[in-house]
């Protein structure tokens, strides 16, 4: 009876039938963390597949018109692979010792070992007549040397399918011709290089939702059954807030001020990127996801787990998290005109914003940690 | 009156044989709690992948951003230039690795590469070679090689050959502990093939060096000179054979010669002139003190690559790598109080271990970030160059360090090198596959410390590992 209360009092509140009585545990929150990562992935396949198939449209019929829609996929599969980057460093699947995320989404881009460059139009692998293009050789060039070389992944397609940057406001200009045989030398190495690559990234993504798969003796049955699971994904979310996204990826090129020292540089969209990290962020700590095709995945979060212990900091948390991904969504394209000028230029202080926020809910994230019983977060910094 | 706290009186109750110390005499200092923390106020606690890679705790926030892109730069590649990314591009045209971080990668420490049922598997990336033929070159350092100059770059942009491969061998060598346990030991040979440059000159001195971890650097910075040189007076008047020395070097920023401290033979001064000379000499990174790419006159396909600007690293981004490298924490040590670490403490100090890795400094001012002064630090090394013996030596002396001699590393961090890096290689080269072993390679001055260590207890030995591990 009280029980009964007890839970019509919390759907109430909740203002939702659905809502759960029993407090939330560490288990379900891990439980429905791992639903959430399968979901990410599956979608980030599915955007990356239909990408895939515009690619392939493209270099069967190489034109303005198939290269733009190309072009089109990728930004829309980046959109949901940014938001499974909070699914990172704390050694899971994507990036474990022997994880994908180095061949998938490294950075720099080694434009030069790739293709021709200006000034050097016989550069790269693909201009050279002695490297047989197969899957094999550009796995292996990737991790010459027992370093990455940036051969393959989301940049790699960026690159292949935008060339080098070399206007000061928009993006890269390669023409369809590169790929047409008669126009730029090797445009059929070209032309294998882009799928290969393109394949090598739709099958990494599937590696790692198979990990993440339920039913399965894989990574996911652990996770779920690990205590140190919710002080993973507290990482995960921590180290993307201040390390990676606030440090790495913003205030890096705040103080460079360097044309093109942005992720997605040859594309111009960087400010996706940081909006989509943004929101992956806000995705884990809410328990709350919107799939590709418009469901709502929702239960057990890190959100509730802490507000059980303390509301104010689970409060704080949320309403700082969102606030970033506000201030995120208002940064201007291209990135790297934003960051030009003196600090007081809109620009730069609309960046300076989002680094400021994101800082703010990473010292949230440490106290939402603390609250848990977790001493010290690494937040990379 | 003056409150100074007494040292702990060394109590000779044993006598002295052939200029060694017998055990008994030699009073182990009491067990302070600061050991712990190695770093003093700037230690860090983690114990995970991440342990060597966090900033100094003390940091302020503007700080943390500074050290944030110095990370940036030290980790990410540099890539060949022309490219879009124009603040990261200028690798080589010769260079041995892409980035500060493949090889000291997370921060740690290198490896020599693999081998597979004795084939090497790859070119060496964290273990790189310095040349020289005799001779010094117009700062008292060494003369670089002719044709393929001061270190040897076995990889290279396109459109330029790479000066060769490095072949290496190992050879076991077998030994034997007092109690009758057997060991082995990897003596290494290199080679240099497929020179695409012409030969060697027939006087080429070779110094193998593998990247070290890069804990604490600062603060090894921040050890007053004359600490250093009271280590040399001390081992001097102690007259037991071991006489360190200090090292003087070029200093490119001081623009003189200094006192040496970084580097496996003290063969720098200071941590900015050693990440000006790395970015040259290692990625092929051209800056304002270091203004011109290692390609020498034979080179002539290195010397025509294109560049990646006039200074491919400015003052600015490169000063930001310099605050990075002078600002990683050192992490706290683990399970020290442990009963078995504490018994390899003892035994630590017994064996004359602590004469040269000395083990603690108050550091002095350090202006230009004031949290690394006036710490108590417990880094163990004396920054001296000593006679290592025939076993490692490299035979190319480097400003005052001669042939045998080699400068004590530091021995805080080593046992987190495991965690982060997952090996167990240490020395100059990598060719200790344990701790144990890299004791058993010490010779010359440590000859006795070493002869200390044969004559334990099998239980000793590991206590004396488990305590290393815990620094």
């Amino acid at each position: 009876m009280v029980l009964l209360r007890r839970t019509l009092i919390a759907a109430a509140l909740a203002g939702s039938l659905f809502a759960q009585a029993e407090p939330v545990t560490p288990g379900a929150v891990a439980g429905h963390y791992a639903n959430l990562v399968h979901a990410g992935y599956l979608d980030s396949i599915q955007s990356a597949k239909a990408m895939q198939t515009s690619i392939e449209a493209f270099l069967a019929a190489p034109s303005e018109d198939t290269l733009k829609a190309a072009r089109q996929s990728w930004i829309a599969a980046r959109e949901y692979y940014g938001q499974t980057e909070a699914f990172r460093f704390y050694g899971g699947p994507i990036d474990a010792e022997d994880g994908p995320e180095g061949r998938m989404n490294a950075w720099p881009m080694d434009e030069a070992y790739v293709d021709y460059v200006q000034g050097k139009p016989k550069a790269g692998l693909i201009n050279n007549a002695k490297v047989k293009i197969t899957r094999e050789v550009l796995v292996a060039a990737n991790e010459k040397g027992g370093e990455e070389n940036i051969s393959t992944g989301w940049h790699a397609i960026e690159f292949l399918l935008w060339g080098q940057d070399l206007s000061a406001d928009g993006p890269g200009a390669r023409p369809a011709s590169d790929f047409v045989d008669g126009g730029k030398p090797n445009a059929e190495r070209r032309r294998t290089y882009l799928k290969i690559v393109t394949q090598l990234l739709v099958d990494d993504l599937e590696s790692v939702a198979k990990a993440w798969e339920p039913n399965a003796n894989n990574y996911r049955s652990k996770f779920v059954a690990d205590d140190a699971s919710i002080q993973k994904m507290l990482t995960g979310l921590g180290a993307l807030s201040r390390g990676e996204l606030a440090g790495e990826r913003m205030e890096v090129a705040l103080a460079s001020k360097s044309q093109e020292d942005e992720h997605s540089c040859f594309s111009d969209n960087t400010h996706r990127d940081i909006v989509n990290n943004a929101k992956g962020i806000q995705n884990v700590w809410e328990g709350h996801y919107k799939r590709a095709d418009g469901s709502e995945l929702s239960g057990p979060s890190l959100r509730e787990l802490v507000a059980g212990k303390d509301a104010k900091v689970a409060d704080k948390t949320s309403t700082d998290i969102a606030n970033s991904l506000k201030l995120a969504e208002a940064i201007q394209p291209p990135f790297d005109r934003e960051i030009l000028g003196k600090n007081s230029a809109p620009g730069r202080k609309r960046v300076r914003a989002v680094i400021d926020a994101l800082k703010l809910q990473a010292n949230d994230l440490v106290q939402a940690a603390k609250v848990l019983g977790i001493k010290n977060l690494n937040t990379k910094v | 009156m003056s409150m100074k706290p007494l040292l702990p009186l060394l109590l000779l109750t044993g006598t002295v044989v052939a200029g060694t110390l017998l055990i008994d005499s030699v009073v182990v200092p009491p067990f302070d709690r600061a050991e712990t923390l190695p770093g003093g106020d700037t230690t860090v606690f983690d114990t995970g992948k991440n342990a060597l890679a966090l900033p100094s705790a003390t940091l302020n926030d503007a700080q943390r951003t500074e050290f944030v892109i110095g990370n940036s730069f030290f980790k990410k590649n540099w890539v060949e230039a022309p490219s879009s990314t124009t603040a990261r591009d200028g690798l080589g045209p010769h260079f041995i690795a892409r980035s500060c971080g493949s090889c000291h990668t997370e921060d740690g420490r290198g490896a020599p590469p693999d081998f597979e049922n004795g084939l090497q598997k790859e070119q060496p990336v964290a273990l790189l070679f310095r040349l020289s033929i005799p001779g010094k070159d117009a700062h008292g350092g060494p003369k670089p090689e002719p044709t393929y100059g001061g270190q040897f770059a076995n990889d290279a942009v396109s459109g330029v050959q790479p000066e060769g491969q490095v072949a290496i061998s190992y050879e076991e060598v077998q030994g034997r502990f007092a109690d009758g346990e057997a060991y082995t030991l990897l003596k290494p040979s290199y080679r240099f093939t497929d020179l695409n440059y012409g030969p060697m000159h027939p006087a080429t001195e070779v110094s193998p060096r593998i990247a070290p971890q890069m804990t604490g650097m600062g603060l090894l910075e921040a050890i007053k000179e004359s600490d250093i040189e009271a280590n040399a007076r001390r081992q001097a008047e102690a007259g037991q054979g071991i006489k360190g020395r200090t090292n003087r070097v070029w200093d490119a920023y001081a623009q003189k010669t200094v006192l040496g401290r970084f580097g496996w033979k003290a063969n720098v001064g200071s941590i900015a002139h050693q990440s000006a000379g790395a970015f040259n000499g290692d990625i092929g990174i051209t800056s304002r003190r270091f203004p011109a790419e290692e390609c020498t006159a034979k080179q002539v396909d290195c010397r025509k690559a294109p560049r990646g600007g006039k200074l491919e690293i400015s003052d600015k981004i490169l000063d930001q790598v310099i605050f990075y490298s002078r600002t990683q924490a050192v992490p706290a040590t683990r399970n020290l109080e442990d009963p078995r670490a504490q018994r390899g403490r003892t035994v630590f100090y017994q064996a004359q271990c602590a004469v040269c890795h000395v083990p603690s400094y108050v550091t002095g001012d350090f202006k230009a970030i004031p949290q690394l002064g006036r710490q108590t630090i417990y880094p163990y090394t004396d920054l001296l160059l000593h006679d290592m013996g025939e076993g490692l030596a490299d035979n190319r002396p480097d400003f005052l360090a001669g042939g045998r001699d080699w400068k004590t590393p530091p021995l805080w961090a080593l046992g987190m090198i495991p965690v982060v890096n997952g090996h167990t290689r240490y020395l100059h080269d990598g060719r200790a596959r344990n701790l144990l072993e890299a004791v058993l390679w010490h010779g010359g001055e440590a000859e006795a410390a070493k002869q200390h260590v044969l004559k334990l207890s099998r239980d000793d030995r590991e206590n004396l590992v488990q305590f290393l591990q815990s620094l």
